[in-house]
This record gives C-alpha cells, sequence and structure tokens, in this order.
C-alpha cells in the first residue's frame, strides 16, 4: 500500500488553495503534478553543470553528457528494453508518433496498405495516420467500442488481415478510462504481418510495462503525465526498426559525416535525436522515474484502482449522472468520465472549479469518440499516486451540489 | 460558490434549461451554423428578414448553459431589430462580457442581456457567451462557411 500522506508532502502545489479552498487536483491525465526532487533536479542541472551535451571536451559538457544518457538507461529499465539505444527522446508522444508515421510510414506504407486504429484514440493517434493515408492512398480502420466502452472485437477477423500494414492502439483510454487487451492484439496482427504501435501516454504512467512480453515494435509516452517535466516524451523501438528506417528530423548530432551534398547518419538513439535536446527536462524526467520505480508500479496500480472504485461507487449514486467506460474495475485506470442529465459538462467544470476541485471538461482530444457516445463533451476526473478517498468525497460532494443549482431552474 | 451565482444568474439557468425560441425556421431566408471547438458547442441559427428588419428567428444546437442561455436571450432581443441595431448591440455586448466597458446602470440598450457581466471574470467562458452572436453576424452577413470561435 501506498503511504499517501508521506507522497503528499512531496508535492508543495497539493498545499495551496485554489477559489480559497484546497486544491483537489483531479486532471491528472492531462498532465501530473511534479515532486520536489524533479523541480529540483532541473535547478540543479542550470546552476551546477549547465553545458551542451555530446559535443563539449570539458568536465561539465561530460557531467551533462553522462546525466543525460544515464537517463536512457533508467528509461529502458522502467518499461524493460535492454538496450538503451532502443531509446529516443522527443519533446511528447505525439512527435513520438509523428516520428514513426514519418519515418517508417513513409517509407514502408503502400497505396492500399491498410492502417488499423480504434474509435477510442486520442488525435495525436489519429491524425499523423490520417495525413499518411492521404499522402499514400492507404487505407485506415477503426476497431470499434461496446456500449460499456470496450473494444469490440468480434469483426476483428474482418478487420485485421493480410493488408494490414500498421496496428497503433492505445493502451489504456484517456475518456473511457478503459484498459485494452493490447497483447493479444499485437500478437494478432503480428500473425498477419504488421508493425505494432503501442501509444502509451496513459499506460505507461499507471501500469507496469514490459515492451519484451507486449512485443510492441513501438511504444510512445509523454514524460509530464508520470511526474516528469513537459518537453519530454519517449519512443521506444524495436533495434531492427530503427535501423531501417530513414531519419526523422536532420541536422546537428543525428550526423556521422556531412558533405555539402549529403550526409551520413548518427548510430542508435542519436539518429533520431536531431539539434540540441531537452537536456534539463530529460534529466529531471530521470528524477520522475526513480520516485516512480521506488513506489513501485504494481503498488501505483493497486491504489489507483482501490481509489477508482471506491469512486465508482460513490459517485453512482449522485442523481441524474451517467459514468461511461467499462462497469468493472479490472478493466479501467484511474480514469472517470461522466455527465449529469441537462448540464453541459463545462458547467459541472466551473462549478467544481469553485469548490476547488480541478477536473476536466470537454472533448480530451477525442473527437470521435465525442460523436461515438452522442455526447458533445464529458466531465473527466483522473486519479494519480496522491489522491485521497477524502479528495473523492471532496468531488462527490460538489458534483452533487452541482446538481442541485441546476436543478433550481427547472423546478 | 457565491461567487459564481454572478455566472450562474437565475435568468441565466432558467434560459439554459428552457430555451426560448428553440426551433428550426423552415422558411428561414438567412441561416448559419456556429461550433467552438474548446467545448464542442454547436449551434444552427435561422433567420427571416424583411429587409433590413429580423421578422424572425430560431435556433437549435447544444451547448453549456452560458451559451445556450445567451443565445436564447439574444433571440429575444434582437426581434424585430435592423441589422445596424444588432451589431451596434453585439458591440455593447462584447464590451459586457470581456470587460473593456463597464455597463451603465440600467443600459438600455441591453436591457436583460445585462445578467452576462459576470461572464468578465471567467476569461475563458467569454467564447460561450459570444458564440450565438457570431453566428448571428454570420448569418447575417450570409457567411457559407462555419463560423468558430477558435
Ligand atoms: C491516450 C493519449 N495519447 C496521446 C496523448 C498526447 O500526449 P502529449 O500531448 O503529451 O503528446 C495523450 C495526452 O493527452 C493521451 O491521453
Amino acid at each position: 500500500m501506498l503511504d499517501v500522506q508521506a507522497i503528499r508532502k512531496d508535492f508543495d502545489i497539493l498545499g495551496r488553495e485554489m477559489r480559497g479552498k484546497p486544491l483537489v487536483y483531479l486532471d491528472n491525465a492531462a498532465t501530473t503534478q511534479k515532486p520536489r526532487v524533479v523541480i529540483e533536479a532541473l535547478v540543479e542541472y542550470y546552476q551546477n553543470y549547465n553545458a551542451n551535451i555530446h559535443r563539449g571536451i570539458y568536465y561539465l559538457s561530460e557531467l551533462a553528457t553522462e546525466k543525460y544518457e544515464h537517463v536512457r538507461e533508467k528509461t529502458a529499465r522502467f518499461i524493460g528494453a535492454p538496450d538503451p539505444a532502443t531509446i529516443i527522446f522527443t519533446r511528447n508522444a505525439t512527435e513520438a508518433i509523428n516520428l514513426v508515421a514519418y519515418a517508417w510510414g513513409r517509407q514502408y506504407i503502400e497505396p492500399g496498405d491498410e492502417i488499423v486504429l480504434t474509435e477510442m484514440e486520442h488525435h495525436s493517434n489519429l491524425v499523423p495516420w490520417q495525413l499518411l493515408a492521404q499522402e499514400k492512398g492507404a487505407r485506415l480502420r477503426h476497431i470499434g467500442i461496446t456500449e460499456d466502452g470496450r473494444l469490440a472485437l468480434d469483426d476483428l477477423d474482418e478487420i485485421i488481415t493480410e493488408r494490414t500494414k500498421l496496428l497503433s492502439i492505445t493502451r489504456m483510454s484517456n475518456v473511457l478510462g478503459t484498459i485494452n487487451p493490447v497483447k493479444p492484439l499485437i500478437d494478432r496482427a503480428h500473425a498477419k504481418g504488421a508493425v505494432c504501435l503501442i501509444d502509451g501516454a496513459q499506460g505507461v504512467p499507471h501500469l507496469p510495462t514490459r515492451v519484451l512480453e507486449l512485443d510492441c515494435d513501438f511504444l510512445a509516452f509523454s514524460a509530464h503525465k508520470m511526474l516528469g517535466p513537459t518537453g519530454v516524451g519517449v519512443l521506444y523501438g524495436k533495434r531492427e526498426w530503427l535501423e531501417r528506417m530513414p531519419p526523422f528530423l536532420g541536422g546537428g548530432d543525428m550526423i556521422s559525416r556531412v558533405w555539402l551534398d549529403r550526409a551520413t547518419w548518427n548510430k542508435l538513439p542519436w539518429k533520431y535525436e536531431a539539434g540540441t535536446p531537452n537536456i534539463a527536462d530529460v534529466i529531471a524526467f530521470g528524477a520522475a522515474l526513480d520516485y516512480l520505480e521506488q513506489i513501485g508500479m504494481e503498488a501505483v496500480q493497486a491504489h489507483e484502482r482501490e481509489l477508482t472504485a471506491y469512486a465508482l461507487e460513490q459517485l453512482s449514486r449522485v442523481p441524474g449522472i451517467r459514468i461511461f467506460g467499462p462497469r468493472h474495475v479490472e478493466h479501467r485506470g484511474g480514469v472517470i468520465s461522466f455527465d449529469l442529465e441537462g448540464i453541459h459538462p463545462h458547467d459541472i467544470g466551473q462549478l467544481l472549479d469553485a469548490e476547488g476541485v480541478a477536473i476536466r471538461a470537454g472533448h480530451h482530444c477525442c473527437q470521435p469518440l465525442m460523436e461515438r457516445l452522442d455526447v458533445s463533451a464529458t466531465a473527466r476526473a483522473s486519479f494519480y499516486i496522491y489522491n485521497t478517498e477524502e479528495e473523492v468525497d471532496r468531488l462527490v460532494a460538489a458534483v452533487r451540489k452541482v446538481e442541485r443549482v441546476f436543478s433550481r431552474a427547472v423546478s | 460558490m457565491s461567487d459564481l451565482r454572478d455566472l450562474y444568474q437565475e435568468v441565466i439557468l432558467d434560459h439554459g434549461k428552457n430555451p426560448r425560441n428553440f426551433r428550426k425556421l423552415e422558411d428561414a431566408d438567412h441561416q448559419a451554423e456556429g461550433n467552438n471547438p474548446l467545448c464542442g458547442d454547436r449551434i444552427n441559427l435561422y433567420l427571416k428578414m424583411d429587409g433590413e428588419v429580423i421578422t424572425d428567428i430560431g435556433f437549435q444546437g447544444r451547448g453549456c448553459a452560458i451559451s445556450t442561455a445567451s443565445a436564447s436571450m439574444m433571440t429575444e432581443s434582437v426581434k424585430g431589430k435592423t441589422r445596424a441595431e444588432v451589431e451596434a448591440l453585439f458591440q455593447r455586448f462584447h464590451e459586457l462580457v470581456t470587460g473593456e466597458a463597464e455597463a451603465p446602470p440600467g443600459a438600455p440598450e441591453l436591457g436583460k442581456l445585462t445578467v452576462f457581466a459576470g461572464v468578465r471574470d471567467y476569461p475563458i467562458r467569454v467564447k460561450c457567451a459570444t458564440l450565438p452572436w457570431h453566428t448571428l453576424r454570420a448569418a447575417l452577413e450570409e457567411k457559407r462557411e462555419p463560423v468558430s470561435t477558435e
């Protein structure tokens, strides 16, 4: 079990007030808060060893390079990748997915090929493939969802076929909280000769991740959703693909030799890291990984599951509420989307804000999923390691208050 | 939630729940669509004009309480007005909700619309309140492209 009270002491922001009430931060699917050690790591770099990496032959640059590269090793270990050279740092999960769409997609996708996605994907895992499909004359296919927000696997044989070149799906929905059965889907796609990308933006921060067991060809995620700073994303790729694919961005660092009219590429992983990277934030991300590793991802998942079960039970008793996504907590992570009959989610968010409760209201970058659910938006609460049952109670009390304020208007 | 009362006034809650003129005009001679991509609000606006004067107006769509109430109250206040009067009213309304100008007490031309003064304290909601007005302007200009608040 997590010592949540001890954890909370590491996050100064959790002690602040919002609108005159103690802050209840429940927008962790958008971005998490950062513990003091992460913020200190940023400051320490800028104060003590700020220098560009991979270039200087002086001590500070060597130190910065060593710290930066050490985080690559930590990241590899965190997701169970044996080879740190298969970890590429990007700006965010979105850029990691785009890297694959450009470098891999433009090389290997041909007219008539099919790319399989799902109806619950984030725009980040939809739009890059739309651009690619339009350019190459490829076809997009989508795995549908069931009434309780799980992937509809009945007509899979019809969707994943010999024509499938890529399967790109999320490990966990940022709207429904659904944890998808990615492993059997990957096996199925591989059996048809397809390549598999997992959008781990929600999965990696909340669930233990072992890339060798998953056997995915690519995995994308963002540091800022797992206690790290903004501006750092990760792409893991199987070495065979990373070796064969052409580079993504051109420039300094990614080259081996440059002539006026051509160049050769650097070794992995630097082949895909053009220009000065986000040194400070990568180093601070290392502190976030240490923090999570110390807690243990099994414990993180267990804590969120317990909190989610409690929240589902309490919220389901609010008059007029509709909760989206899987009914059983085994199929979901710590994300709960809901709405209240006759009340727009934006109004819910506004009234919760007045109670000091920060949630998200909107389409959550999943407009096609909103269409599928036949709503214009949802309200969404999402949890992390520092959230408590008392905070869930504050959420539920605030939602009840919204319901009361608005029912005034009909009476 | 005391300060929020300024935003969610009874009148606004009422128009949000029971919008007036919430209907499609089958014989509309002007119409336009408006979207707020941020929150997924959508409005379809229908007008009947006699020369320069709006003789009938209706709307449909889905949105938050602020945008629905704003659309509802807008339809009530522009019926019978000319284009020029509507444009002037929108200017005043815009100043009111963005806080650019203090509404003079009783602001005669704004009338009941002054209940939206509370929006100025919630900058992201300004788009909700003004979406119906932008859509009205597009309908008057006979714009074919849907208007967007982004
Ligand atoms: C499932 C999913 N995929 C991708 C992303 C994109 O992450 P980022 O904005 O950090 O690139 C998000 C973030 O909201 C997400 O929830």
